[in-house]
């Protein structure tokens, strides 16, 4: 007991962060330990603790959480999958079978053994050009459905029923058409980006205030001027929301697409693992895959509010 | 000649097979210079009205001619101040400003007159320390003020004002009164208010034009205000002509025309 307290106080002088830190992570693997280890540095050292708590309270606040669920989720996943008849593999059997591709993600041993942060990047690349072209279609197009109510009539009936088809459902399609696996696969991605894309768009133009669209005529603003001084920023968060919700339906369809087209890319690395039963990488391409998401979602989202600073509160 | 003259206006509203007449044979002429109010009960078409002149919207029948002109469309040299002063919220003070300016005068002022420009209308208003701020961090006086900058930013020929203190507090609105006293005074601009403010009609105007009820609504009477400028309105309060005027507006509102469906 006593000879852990000396330690504790150390090593809490040394790195409170990271003793606080590690000290939270075992309340989880250990809760027999907790009143121990939690007592003991902030008794201790008291005015090291005082001036790092302020800061490293919020941070603690939303950090610990999420890695307890986590540990829970795999401690669960552990149990329930070490029986002998379990047909997935258990988190300790994937971390001996697929440790390189977690540790090492930007290896390269030829053209097909690359690491996952390669074949990562090889489909963001294809999101970016697929989806590139969708935002700028799609605000396009959004804003002549906006601004014209013919084209509203003429278009809208026709794109909610395109809208409905399902990404993989363009792909034969799109390989006739282009008679190679690298465009259909940035075509689908395109038609399955552009749809939220347009309507978020013509929403956002339709809700246009019409004092702002009297403040532009009253200054005789031309069309061009119209479109980025008023409509583009007014229309921002609305175009914004299209856009969060394409980058995510994007990421959805180019794993499905690279499935069936094949070639490099993560799709491909998991169905490829399928056909050789590497269940370990399959699911670790699965968290990369996740990850991935998230941070296009946040990504485009922090985008947004940076863009549209001050618009959201009128 | 006249400067602004609203010849035979009618304006009436189709929605489906039925019409809404909500302005009937307006006439009116405002000289340069003048400071015209226009009063009435909400729902008279006063705002209809203002809009026609700023071209916003289209006259059934009749027409209004600016310098023997026709006005058939909206312009710069028909600033309008807005009621809830419609400051682009993504822009600050500066650039809602900017916007209006560098539209006007991008050709004929350079980048340095145009800053000049801009920040001497801010000025005016008394917005100049506030000028890299956004319309969400000031106040709702402060607003308006900057809308008024903006109004007069483009040197319009007739500056219509739609109700522009209508959202104030009392103290803010007659701060506002007398900068826009000060500023008709000091620029000479003409001017064209809406109001259902009687006080503010009285003490603002060389005339009050003051409408019937609609549908169908008439310029009712128009009442010369023979009161010497600048007007202090502490000095006013017991003045006898300010008086008369206040309540012949206040006898025509309520005695003759009183609001229908509020009574």
């Amino acid at each position: 007991m006593s000879i852990t307290s000396i330690e504790a106080i150390e090593r809490s002088n040394g790195m409170g962060q990271a003793v606080l830190k590690e000290a939270d992570a075992k309340i989880v693997a250990l809760p027999a330990a907790k009143a121990q280890v939690v007592s003991l540095p902030q008794a201790a050292g008291k005015p090291l603790m005082a001036r790092i708590l302020p800061w490293l309270r919020p941070i603690l606040q939303n950090v610990v959480p999420p890695l307890i669920t986590v540990a829970l989720i795999l401690l669960f996943w552990q149990i329930a999958a070490s029986g002998p008849q379990s047909s997935l593999p258990p988190p300790t059997k994937i971390w001996d079978e697929a440790k390189d591709l977690i540790t090492e993600p930007f290896y390269w041993a030829g053209t097909q053994d690359i690491g996952l942060g390669w074949r990562i990047l090889v489909s963001l690349q294809r999101v970016a050009i697929g989806f590139g072209l969708a935002a700028i279609a799609g605000v396009l197009v959004g804003a002549l459905i906006g601004q014209s109510i013919w084209a509203m009539r003429g278009l809208d009936p026709v794109f909610q029923v395109l809208r409905t088809v399902p990404p993989l459902a363009w792909l034969p399609l799109s390989l006739a058409a282009f008679r190679d696996s690298q465009p259909s696969a940035i075509f689908v991605i395109f038609i399955t980006a552009i749809w939220p894309v347009i309507i978020n768009t013509a929403v956002g133009i339709r809700n246009i205030p019409q004092d702002y669209r009297n403040v532009a005529q009253v200054l005789r603003l031309n069309q061009v001027e119209f479109f980025f001084k008023i409509m583009v920023p007014s229309a921002a968060p609305y175009i914004f929301t299209g856009l969060r919700i394409g980058v995510g339906l994007s990421w959805l369809a180019i794993v499905a697409a690279e499935m069936l087209t094949g070639g490099v890319g993560i799709g491909f690395f998991i169905w490829d693992a399928w056909n050789s039963s590497r269940l370990s990488d399959i699911i670790v391409a699965l968290i990369y895959i996740g990850v991935v998401g998230f941070i296009l979602d946040r990504l485009v989202a922090f985008i947004g509010t940076v863009v549209t600073r001050g618009t959201v509160v009128n | 000649m006249s400067y602004l003259k609203i010849d035979h206006v009618d304006k009436s509203f189709q929605r489906g097979a039925a019409t809404t007449e909500v302005l009937k044979d307006i006439n009116l002429v405002i000289d340069k210079g003048e400071y015209v109010s226009i009063i009435g009960h909400s729902g008279c078409g006063k705002s209809t009205l203002l809009n026609i002149i700023a071209g916003l919207t289209p006259v059934s029948k009749g027409a209004v001619l600016l310098e023997d002109k026709e006005v058939s469309e909206p312009g710069p040299e028909r600033a309008v101040v807005f009621q809830n002063h419609s400051l682009l919220p993504w822009l600050s003070v500066y650039d809602n400003v900017a916007l209006a300016v560098n539209k006007v005068f991008g050709r004929t002022k350079s980048r340095a007159e145009r800053h000049d420009w801009i920040m001497h209308n801010l000025d005016l208003v008394q917005m100049g320390h506030a000028s890299d701020k956004r319309p969400a961090e000031i106040s709702g006086g402060m607003k308006q003020r900057v809308g008024i900058a903006r109004g007069l930013s483009m040197q319009p020929k007739i500056l219509l004002l739609d109700e522009p203190f209508g959202a104030l507090d009392a103290l803010t609105r007659a701060h506002l009164q007398d900068s826009v006293m000060q500023i008709h005074a000091a620029l000479g601009n003409t001017m064209i208010m809406i109001t259902h403010d009687v006080d503010e009609a009285v003490l603002l105007s060389d005339r009050i034009v003051m409408m019937t009820n609609g549908p169908s609504a008439r310029i009712g009477e128009v009442l010369q205000v023979d009161l010497a400028r600048p007007r202090k309105r502490l000095e006013l309060v017991s003045d006898r002509s300010y008086i008369a005027a206040r309540e012949a507006v206040l006898k025509f509102l309520y005695e003759r025309h009183r609001f229908v469906e509020a009574a």
